[in-house]
């Protein structure tokens, strides 16, 4: 199977670390991976701020690159969202606007290909047990993208129980918003810190060591407000975690 | 506070006033959290609402595709039921109907059942300014009038205060408009209760003009129908010898049938009952039972040009049940005031924007009042994508584009304040259509990575006010993967 490895622009760009565990864990799994050099954004911070034309030429790029590929693979919830939810509804309202189907014939291949991680191991290789070992106490946050918009449901959570030496602590509150949004963390800065507060309170209440999501935009933003709190608490990607082994530990 | 939304400034700053306030976020967290459990429970015991949900849907999407043909039928039902019809383009208009009609009973005052479209006029006010004082009758909202306050909830307007604050409003104000609370007035629900009966029953004896909204309106028989859970309301529809009922032309459904599906979802989605504890249903005038005269006044105030956006005309569909209001983290924490409408909340955020227009400060801001978590859409019995339109109104705010207004065809032009960020979408746009420029930047990001603070000055404090930033790894991904063939020549 040829699979492409989405990383997104912002994991790219920040955090190596969760692309480098992807690799390994799918390549563990005797799945051939490939990193399509001339990839780049998916188009949803243009799309989610108002500016959906600006996200058109992204979306044919993206299409582009990943249109003869077997399935796509992405680490973030919210980047899967994008293409598998609102592709066809970028489509769709150019059709509105009278520019014909040209834009959702271009974006349909890559479509329903398009897999965020979690989904991509429990549906497609149908494995629950990645042959992980991850020695910590984690609490798992569903972010709204992926929980709501891809239905990602337990798959995480069951990825995450067969990992040996893990223990996992249900986070209260789970369902509710981390308070980053894209932009929504910028031009409502205030609200967006509070809900942001309450879910590290909520996280700190687990007595775990890791918070734990399958996408780092929300983490970047937990992740900064537990820094600025002086919290115990780090943020890993649910990639790290399913790559770290007994021979090769991840942190 | 004043009673009207004049002037109000833009979300994020009236958000910012509400994060800081202990009690509000104190009060407004119990009180969601509380409903939130209860309505899923509620929800949870019936094994076809996603069929319940559906069918919601498309009894209101039908009806709106042929509303032109309701409106009429349900105007000859009313008529033909006794009933007198009175078309209100604006607000301006249906508050001047509604004060003629009360003018020409020779009344001074009237009693009001709780209503969203009254609110939305500002008829109180209008009223007031004729010499008519207007008695709000629900509990809540009169703590909310007595209060001199402005609703903060479309089911709960005073979800905002707690019970010591609501008896000291009792024992303050009450004495203002009528019988006084009793002098050992307690902050126990059963105390506020009594208190607040005695104080209304004796307007509801005197009352000989009663106002209110509906929930719903039957295209086919005329029927109005009230949904409420204390009886006030149904003291206002029956005692007085006038009723004069304001309603937004949205809320018509075909078919008496059609109740069947909404007085299964209106319930369990706000006060999470599995029936509704008093449901009023009136058609027209009956001989020496209830109201000797009923008017209905039908308004549309923006709703038909709301109905001329494909994508915005869901926003009609509401039942006005509050479940997105009582799931949403953003109203949670920034309060209903900060919406600056009488609705507040996911779905004010849609709606305001679309009956008002984009046109000021406060409209402007309201649809990027959400992080789009999706919990509201979730929960709304009549499957309204409100992050859908949210978006599709913040690309009205920052494109401009076709808009409908007053019945005219208009083009928006893109709203100020924008321009940066547009300039920075277009620039990112050109980085990410040429992977080149985009892997320059991110290695200079890189190299100068000690360079990087962990707090921003000017705008960018906007996140590290609250948050450290992320630290810039020594190489971005697609450096490591080239130089390592995806890790094949070793990880170094």
């Amino acid at each position: 199977m040829r699979v492409a490895l989405f990383l997104t622009c912002v994991n790219d760009t920040l955090y190596p670390d969760t692309g480098r565990a992807v690799v390994k864990l799918l390549t563990r799994l005797g799945v051939d991976v490939d990193f399509p050099m001339d990839q780049t954004c998916c188009g949803q911070a243009h799309y989610n701020t108002g500016y959906r034309h600006e996200a058109e030429p992204l979306a044919r790029h993206f299409s582009d690159v990943f249109r003869d590929y077997e399935a796509i693979v992405t680490p973030s919830g919210s980047c899967g969202a994008m293409v598998r939810e609102l592709y066809p509804r970028l489509g769709e309202r150019a059709r509105a606007e009278g520019r014909g189907d040209g834009l959702a014939r271009a974006l349909a291949p890559v479509v329903p290909k398009t897999y965020e991680l979690t989904e991509f191991l429990v549906d497609v290789l149908g494995v629950t047990d990645v042959g992980a070992y991850y020695p910590h106490k984690v609490t798992y946050h569903p972010t709204c993208h992926g929980l709501r918009g891809l239905g990602l449901g337990d798959r995480p959570r069951r990825l995450l129980k067969a990992v040996q030496g893990l223990e996992l602590a249900e986070l209260p509150g789970a369902a509710e918003c981390c308070g980053f949004g894209g932009t929504f963390a910028v031009k409502n800065a205030a609200v967006s810190a509070a809900m942001g507060v309450d879910k590290v309170r909520d996280a700190e209440a687990t007595g775990a060591e890791v918070l734990c999501a399958a996408d780092n935009s929300c983490l970047m933003h937990i992740g900064g407000t537990m820094s600025r709190l002086g919290s115990g608490m780090r943020p890993v990607h649910i990639a790290e975690i399913l790559a770290s082994t007994e021979e090769e530990p991840a942190v | 506070m004043s009673a009207t939304f004049v002037g109000m400034p833009a979300f994020p700053e009236a958000a910012r006033e509400a994060v800081r306030n202990p009690t509000l976020r104190g009060n407004l967290r119990h009180a969601t959290h509380t409903i939130r459990a209860k309505r899923a429970r509620a929800v949870g015991e019936l094994s076809d609402w996603a069929g319940l949900r559906e069918a919601g849907r498309r009894i209101k999407d039908h009806t709106l595709r042929h509303l032109d043909r309701y409106l009429e039928q349900l105007e000859e039902s009313v008529t033909a039921a006794g009933g007198t019809v009175h078309w209100a383009a604006d607000a301006e208009e249906a508050n001047r109907i509604v004060t003629e009609l009360v003018r020409a009973t020779g009344e001074s005052e009237v009693v009001k059942v709780k209503s969203m479209a009254t609110q939305e006029i500002e008829l109180n006010e209008a009223l007031a300014a004729a010499g008519i004082r207007a008695y709000e009758t629900d509990l809540a909202e009169l703590i909310v009038q007595l209060g001199k306050d402005r609703p903060s909830h479309i089911l709960v307007p005073a979800i905002h205060r707690n019970r010591g604050e609501i008896r000291d409003i009792f024992a303050r104000e009450m004495r203002e408009w009528g019988r006084p609370a009793p002098e050992d007035l307690t902050d126990t629900p059963a105390d506020l209760a009594e208190a607040a009966r005695l104080h209304l029953r004796e307007k509801f004896l005197r009352a000989k003009v009663g106002i209110s909204g509906a929930n719903f309106m039957v295209a086919e028989t005329g029927t109005l129908v009230v949904v409420e859970s204390e009886g006030n309301g149904r003291m206002c529809l029956t005692l007085p010898e006038t009723l004069i009922s304001v309603v937004g032309i949205e809320k018509i459904v075909p078919t008496w049938r059609d109740l069947e599906v909404f007085l299964q979802t209106l319930p369990r989605s706000s006060t999470a009952e599995r029936m509704n504890p008093y449901t009023s249903m009136w058609t027209g005038t009956t001989d020496e039972d209830g109201p000797r005269a009923f008017h209905l006044v039908l308004l549309d105030n923006g709703r038909t040009d709301t109905l001329a956006d494909t994508v915005g005309r869901q926003a009609l569909r509401c039942i006005r049940c509050s479940a997105c209001l009582n799931v949403c983290p953003v109203y949670e924490r920034a309060g209903g005031h900060a919406y600056g409408s009488v609705y507040p909340g996911p779905i004010g955020a849609i709606l305001s924007p679309q009956l008002r227009g984009t046109g000021s400060e406060i409209d402007a801001s309201l649809p990027y009042a959400s992080s789009l978590c999706g919990a509201c859409y979730e929960v709304c019995p009549v499957a309204i994508d409100i992050p859908e339109v949210l978006v599709h109104l913040r690309e009205r705010v920052v494109e401009g584009g076709p808009a409908v207004r007053r019945g005219n065809k208009v083009l928006l032009k893109p709203a100020k304040g924008h321009a940066a960020e547009r300039a920075a979408m277009r620039a990112a746009r050109w980085a990410f259509a040429h992977p080149g420029a985009l892997r320059a930047g991110q290695r200079l990001a890189s190299r100068t990575r000690r360079l990087h603070p962990r707090t921003l000055p000017g705008p960018g404090r906007a996140w590290s006010g609250a948050r450290d930033l992320p630290a810039v790894p020594p190489e971005p991904f697609r450096d490591w993967w080239q130089r390592t063939r995806g890790g094949k020549d070793g990880d170094r």
